[in-house]
């Protein structure tokens, strides 16, 4: 024990201790949140009123293809790898990742797959202006040359969650503690468990996506080309069929962070842990069979229409049972309300919101409105930011004090919260509104009528933004300045054997692996 | 009295819910409904847009009675079940009836909600018989419309002014949602939409019709409307397609039948017009006075006005080999485009007497000076030939 970690920058560079390599996929994909966050900026600016005032609409498609791929590949993916390298090996009581090595590569090559398309913006040409569905053949034909970086941008970005999913394989199937039985594991480990099989499953056929595109832009083939016998739905079935696990690859993490939260803050265990854990793997199931829901408009037979809507409604059946089973949890409770447990009920409801307007979106001839207009935006903003977002807030409030040894300022993360609650839903409600109003998205400039919405969410859009500064002060001022806490529970009603842990957690924790009754 | 009740609760519950009603109301007593009061889908002029309508509301209001279940008991808890009053936590964890009830429960629903979404969409799926077929054809950035059968066919285009967009001259009354020539459709007759694009995936969108369709490129997909009342339509493209993607709008002008043959019978007439004037010579101050208005519209929103392009993006024309290069290879890159690239095949788009000055005027502008001009009748001889 008395092996400590490596001084100066090799430390970071070599690193392969589980809880380093967390530590630099956190702070990395809070860089890449900033960066993802500050083009919302200049999205919602540009839309503050209508007409052209700070980009050019070539610009602003760059603006808003760069905010989607940053946010979901390089700030939402990469900061739940990082929350389970720090979590997973603590929670089931191993010693570290099962494949430190490996773990070392995943991180590392993520800073040059995001520097490939981040230089696109540099270029002429300029960055990926085709969405971040990257629909061809607007992304082959018609894509300016830089769309060969993004290319191999996203190969890259796709091997290291590979890698990072293996290794969360590997360790929970391998490095449990004795006695801690499948059916014990805490739910944020079940869920990062199913979590990595959908990434095993979908990454590559992304990467086939690509590479597909890369063919047709360079090697002369029409995939996705109808001129050459090719057919550009085509593209979308296939982006789809790894788009929609995508979306609970990036959601059932959340399910399991605030698993963990809201029992402890109700004194009381969980409600229904089984039945979340075949809820976790029915929503799993499903999501790698309703990928045309998304694709209501390309003109699919009725039959395949029908069957995609019939699908897509059954997510509903799983979803409510968890939320079901977190409102029970609360219910007849002790409640306190910690910044972590504010994050964790804004969670629940906000989500809940966005799951109703989920089902709206499944109604396929409601959805020939809906779809691509301002409502799917808020839609998916509802779950993929109050989702991941704000569970990944809670999270890192809920455990900065076993990782820094350092307790955050409860007044500060309030503050904090209620601006980033605020702030998102002014943002993104007006959004719904303007959508189902006849706002289509990705536009670069709108008509009249849509104005004085999309000033609202303008200022909803930089109140959030600002909440996310606050939150980088906040992190920081705990880890320099924070009052030390040595005290192994930080919360009274935390289960689980990372409270058995000294605080802050050493490097090494559980050489000897605890005995789990 | 019951819906009042209803009303009274949401009321009482739900803010959201009651902006959602008052954008109702506000939709009611005004077609043109804007700002603020917009909160809501429009119902619509067709059959299925109200289905829609009726639909989508119908979905709204079991998803608000469900949240005034789930919300409400969570925020009971939050109140009641405080640590700070003193309440101590039970212990219950799991109940395998509770669980049954709510997977069972929402299953029941939505199977109430899937029958009339079936119905719907068959309707909405059911293209037959049409009494008139309009194939829209999208391209960056315009629609074409073209009347099957009847010899007519038109680009429509934003006529918003590009120094208004960038706020150098006041706006509009309908900024962006204008056009130089709106579809025009009959009343109460069912109208079937083909729809494909040149170039890339277009959506031609119109809320107010119930219809939202891709134009895929190489594909024809099909749609249709029966308009029940006369009246100006408004919408947008809805799929990502480039710079000018916001600005493709489309504009529906529901005429009574009447009219609207009235309309379709001038249409004809004109249509031979512009046929007879291809075969007149134009001198090359007249080419060169249609062939800037004929290239600001469809070649300069990449060639750029100033025929520099967009570096990286879209080649400049000032100096080029092409504009200064043999008459020929000029007229098969306008006319064929070049496949593989952005440049579209205009032979299909433009007629012969504004092609004929496109490429005069670009071998003669911005200092290009090759002298030559291009006439109407080589570009169809050079049509013919091909």
């Amino acid at each position: 024990m008395a092996h400590g970690p490596a001084k100066g920058i090799g430390r970071w560079l070599f690193a392969t201790n589980h809880k380093d390599i967390g530590t630099m996929y956190l702070w990395f994909s809070f860089a890449m949140f900033i960066l993802g966050g500050s083009f919302a900026m200049i999205i919602r600016a540009e839309l503050f009123a209508p007409g052209m005032q700070l980009v050019k609409p070539e610009f602003f498609n760059q603006m808003t293809t760069m905010h989607g791929l940053v946010m979901v590949f390089g700030a939402i993916m990469p900061a739940f790898v990082g929350l389970a390298n720090w979590m997973i090996p603590l929670q089931i009581g191993a010693p570290d990742m099962a494949l430190p090595r490996m773990n070392n590569l995943s991180f590392w090559i993520l800073p040059f797959g995001f520097s490939l398309l981040a230089s696109t913006l540099f270029m002429e040409g300029g960055a990926p202006n085709f969405g971040w569905t990257f629909y061809a053949p607007l992304s082959t034909t018609y894509a300016p040359d830089t769309v060969n970086f993004f290319i191999f941008g996203i190969h890259i970005i796709g091997a290291s969650s590979i890698m990072g999913a293996i290794n969360i394989i590997a360790t929970v199937l391998n490095l449990r503690a004795p006695g801690m039985t499948m059916m014990k594991l805490p739910l944020f480990v079940w869920t990062w468990l199913i979590t990595a099989f959908l990434l095993v499953a979908v990454m590559p056929v992304l990467a086939g996506a690509v590479t597909m595109m890369l063919m047709d832009i360079n090697f002369g083939t029409s995939f996705f080309d109808a001129a050459g016998g090719g057919d550009p739905v085509l593209f979308q079935h296939i982006f789809w069929f790894f788009g929609h696990p995508e979306v609970y690859i990036i959601i059932l993490p959340a399910f399991g962070v605030v698993s963990a939260i809201i029992p402890t803050f109700s004194r009381k265990p969980l409600f229904g842990y089984s039945s979340m854990v075949y809820a976790t793997s029915a929503i799993a199931f499903l999501s790698f069979i309703v990928w045309a829901h998304h694709m209501f408009t390309t003109g699919m037979p009725i039959a395949g229409e029908l069957y995609f809507m019939y699908a897509t409604m059954l997510i509903a059946v799983p979803t409510g049972v968890k939320v079901f089973n977190w409102i029970t949890t609360m219910f007849k409770g002790s409640l306190s309300f910690e910044t972590p447990m504010l994050f964790a009920i804004a969670f629940v409801i906000l989500f809940t919101f966005g799951g109703f307007t989920g089902l709206m979106l499944a109604v396929a001839p409601a959805d020939i409105q809906y779809h691509d207009s301002y409502f799917v935006v808020g839609h998916f903003h509802y779950v993929m930011v109050a989702g991941a977002v704000f569970s990944m807030t809670a999270a890192v409030y809920y455990w900065l004090p076993k990782w820094s040894g350092k307790m955050y300022d409860e007044t500060m993360g309030k503050v904090q919260f209620w601006i980033a609650f605020i702030g998102f839903n002014i943002a993104f409600i007006p959004q719904h509104f303007l959508g189902l109003a006849g706002m289509p998205r990705r536009y670069a400039d709108y008509a009249l009528q849509f104005t004085d919405w999309n000033m609202v969410s303008s200022i909803g859009a930089f109140m959030y933004g600002a909440a996310q500064l606050m939150f980088l002060y906040n992190v920081i001022r705990t880890i320099v300045a924070g009052k030390p806490t040595s005290v192994e529970k930080t919360w009274e009603g935390a289960e689980g054997l990372e409270w058995t842990l000294p605080t802050p957690a050493p490097f090494h924790t559980f050489s000897t692996p605890p005995e789990v009754k | 009295m019951v819906f009042r009740v209803k009303q009274l609760v949401v009321y009482a519950l739900s803010p959201l819910l009651l902006l959602f009603s008052v954008g109702q109301r506000a939709y009611a007593e005004d077609a043109h409904a804007s700002g603020w009061s917009l909160l809501n889908m429009p119902q619509g002029v067709t059959g299925v847009s109200n289905d829609i309508y009726d639909l989508h509301m119908t979905v709204v209001w079991i998803c608000v009675w469900i949240s005034v279940v789930v919300y409400g008991v969570m925020f009971y808890s939050m109140f009641a079940h405080r640590k700070s009053k003193g309440y101590k936590a039970a212990n219950f964890h799991e109940s395998t009836t509770v669980e049954l009830l709510w997977t069972i429960l929402p299953v029941l629903i939505l199977v109430w909600v899937a029958f009339p979404s079936t119905k719907s969409l068959i309707e909405l799926y059911d293209t037959s018989e049409a009494d008139i077929d309009i194939k829209v054809t999208g391209y960056q950035w315009k629609w074409q419309y073209e009347y099957l059968g009847e010899g007519v066919e038109f680009m429509s285009e934003l006529t918003t002014s590009e120094s208004s967009i960038y706020n150098e001259t006041p706006k509009t009354e309908y900024y962006l949602s204008e056009v130089n020539e709106p579809l025009v459709l009959p009343v109460g007759k069912k109208v079937r939409f083909l729809l494909t694009a040149k170039d890339v995936i277009h959506s031609w969108w119109v809320p107010d019709l119930g219809v939202k369709r891709d134009a895929v490129p190489g594909f024809i997909n099909e749609t249709w409307a029966k308009i029940d009342e006369p009246g100006i339509y408004r919408g947008f493209c809805a799929e990502l397609c480039g710079k000018g993607h916001a600005f493709m709008p489309v504009v529906i002008n529901a005429l009574p039948e009447a009219e609207y043959e009235t309309w379709l019978a001038d249409k004809k007439v004109a249509a031979a017009a512009e046929r007879e004037m291809a075969k007149k010579t134009f001198t090359l101050e007249q080419l060169m006075a249609k062939g800037e208005a004929a290239y600001n519209r469809s070649c300069a929103s990449c060639h750029m006005a100033n025929g520099e392009g967009i570096p990286g993006a879209f080649p400049g024309l000032k100096g080029s080999a092409i504009a200064l290069g043999p008459v020929a290879e000029h007229l098969d890159v306008v006319v064929n485009g070049v496949s593989g690239t952005a440049m579209q095949a205009f032979g299909g788009q433009l007629s012969e007497v504004d092609l004929a000055a496109i490429i005069t005027y670009e071998r003669n502008a911005w200092g290009n000076d090759v002298g030559d001009m291009v006439q109407p009748l080589d570009v169809l001889k050079f049509k013919q030939g091909q």
